[in-house]
């Protein structure tokens, strides 16, 4: 036993300072599995991923509450919370420490359960909710090397697992007997199962020019540079189209603003966990988080190069940072999209789905194919820059149908 | 029989009992998810990865939530006051147990199935999307010919009548 941890240390000696900032983790799990029997390697070889991912993206779930609260309290012209620091300090951290009152008052508050709710799908749906949240987590390549389950078909079992998300929302809707959780539990059902398409069609489009399910296959497509610059999928016209794409289907699957209609609590309170109090409605709550996260990594992965550098002189940087920074960065414009624009109404929702992002997919996958079959040379980007082009102009003008809108008035609270 | 097997097939088999016994609708339309789920697991032990998969994403994703929706949209939510149980269900056990069976006992004497097993082909899903865009081509092209067909046959029906007959719909 001692000569495999030699031979562990000797392998990791013989990299660079930097290969070894970079696969320092995957060599402590290495270091960890050596050091027990053979037989329980599997076992241990995925309870240490597991408490990775459930001790990491919680943490990021719990920072970036207090940055979304701070975030919308700046965008609104107030303070975000800016109290709670280190007790019987001074020290105030900014108001960071807010997650951990947080946390504490949703662990100690009262859990009702309504009187007529049913109680068992009641307690069950955030359960339902969490479990396939995580399960996501499983097929992602969070950093080189660094994927907990890296099988054939990563890509189907994002979504496969995704959809089971939608039957959670019901189950929570359904059994709280209460009208506004139902109306919540059937906009999101529906907002969901509409934006599914969209999500997954410009995900066709990665899948055709690398010929591979699996995620690792995916970002190892991108991990090549040209004058310095990296070959994100987002970079070509078919990629960029892609990632808009998957980036607004992305805002409506994870329930944000401005598809934030199931929750919406100037109409129906909070939705479909109206009826839910104390740590179920963390559970929800961390659900979602979580839900968004994978959805934004799974994003990353297919059109912004996974955990590879933008140029190649920033390599240097371990790529689990990369990934991390990547996933933090877009969450930010997640946040300052939440408070810029405001919800859409049902039917726009649904317009916007079926009439303006499918199409367009629809196109997209097609210029996917002529890219890949034309002859890499300037020639490619002009016909498909054009085809999206046209595309995009024919569909907005068509979206846009007879409306006339008439000369933009603005008014100013004095 | 493996252990994970055995653990998948009764849950699958209990759920499956559930959906049929339970009083409530919605109830019974879940245990059927739990069903679906274990079926993808049944499928994932044999590492048939792709049908997996897509058992869970076109079975637990979308036809689970097209049933409650069914449920929903054509009956309230009290469950219903009559026995589960249909008066001959004694009979009806009799009778399907027999056949299974009589079919069981065709099928492991039949002499239509190599005695020998397999080896487990190959199916990845890069092979599975090579065999059904070359050899299985015009069979998926026909598919998606007849669930166009469906689809544009569901918005005929959805689409909204003229103003004539809005009164005799609303009286049906």
């Amino acid at each position: 036993m001692s000569e495999q941890i030699h031979h562990a240390f000797e392998a990791f000696q013989r990299l660079t300072l930097v290969e070894k900032t970079d696969q320092l983790f995957v060599f402590l799990k290495h270091l960890i599995l050596v050091c027990i029997p053979e037989s329980l390697q599997p076992l241990v070889s995925g309870l240490l991923s597991v408490v990775l991912i459930m001790s990491v993206f919680p943490g990021i779930f719990a920072i970036i509450t207090v940055i979304e609260r701070k975030g919308l309290g700046r965008i609104q012209n107030r303070y975000g919370p800016n109290r709670v620091g280190i007790p019987f300090t001074k020290i105030r951290l900014c108001g960071f420490g807010q997650f951990i009152p947080d946390g504490i008052k949703s662990l100690t508050k009262e859990d009702i359960v309504p009187r007529d709710a049913d109680k068992i799908v009641h307690f069950l749906a955030p359960i339902v909710m969490l479990i396939p949240v995580l399960l996501a987590y499983a097929v992602l390549p969070f950093g080189k090397n660094m994927t907990v389950s890296d099988f054939d078909a990563g890509l189907l079992f994002f979504f496969a697992v995704g959809g089971a998300v939608e039957l959670s929302v019901f189950m929570a809707g359904w059994s709280s007997r209460n009208k506004y959780s139902m109306l919540g539990a059937m906009r999101a059902i529906a907002q969901m199962i509409s934006y599914e398409i969209p999500l997954i069609l410009s995900a066709v489009t990665v899948v055709m020019i690398v010929g591979s399910l699996k995620l690792t296959d995916i970002v190892a497509a991108q991990n090549y540079y040209t004058l310095g610059v990296a070959h994100w999928f987002v970079f070509t016209p078919w990629g960029l189209v892609g990632f808009i794409l998957f980036f607004i289907a992305s805002l409506a699957e994870s329930n944000r603003c401005p598809f934030d209609l199931p929750e919406a609590e100037s109409e129906i309170i909070a939705g479909y966990f109206t009826e839910y109090s104390g740590f179920k409605f963390a559970l929800f709550f961390l659900g979602e988080y979580l839900g968004m996260f994978a959805i934004i990594g799974l994003g990353i992965t297919l059109f912004l190069g996974g955990w590879t550098a933008p140029v190649s002189f920033l390599t240097f940087i371990p790529s689990y940072v990369w990934f991390l920074g990547k996933m933090i960065g877009i969450v930010f414009v997640f946040i300052w999209i939440r408070g810029t624009l405001p919800r859409l109404r049902m039917d726009q929702l649904m317009n916007l789905a079926w009439k303006f992002m499918l199409p367009l997919a629809l196109i997209n996958i097609l210029v996917a194919g002529i890219w890949h079959f034309m002859c890499p040379d300037w020639q490619r980007w002009l016909v498909c820059t054009a085809i999206i082009f046209g595309a995009y102009v024919v569909l907005g003008r068509g979206l846009m149908g007879n409306q006339k809108l008439g000369k933009r008035t603005y008014r100013f609270a004095e | 029989m493996s252990l994970p097997f055995i653990i998948i097939a009764f849950v699958t088999l209990f759920a499956a009992a559930a959906a049929m016994s339970l009083r409530n609708l919605v109830h019974c339309a879940l245990a059927l998810t739990v069903t679906f789920a274990g079926l993808a697991a049944l499928y994932l032990n044999l590492d048939a990865q792709f049908v997996g998969f897509a058992q869970i994403l076109v079975y637990v994703g979308a036809v689970a939530i097209l049933i409650v929706f069914a449920i929903l949209l054509t009956r309230s939510g009290d469950s219903p006051n009559q026995a589960v149980l249909a008066p001959g269900w004694f009979y009806g056990i009799v009778i399907s147990a027999t056949i299974f069976t009589a079919l069981g006992w065709a099928v492991l004497n039949s002499g239509a199935l190599p005695k020998q097993i397999l080896a487990a082909p190959e199916a990845t899903v890069k092979s599975i999307g090579e065999a059904l865009m070359t050899k299985y081509v015009l069979p998926l092209e026909v598919i998606g010919l007849l669930l166009t067909a469906a689809m544009i046959g569901a918005v005929v029906i959805a689409l909204k009548e003229p103003a004539k007959t809005e009164d005799s719909g609303r009286k049906s």
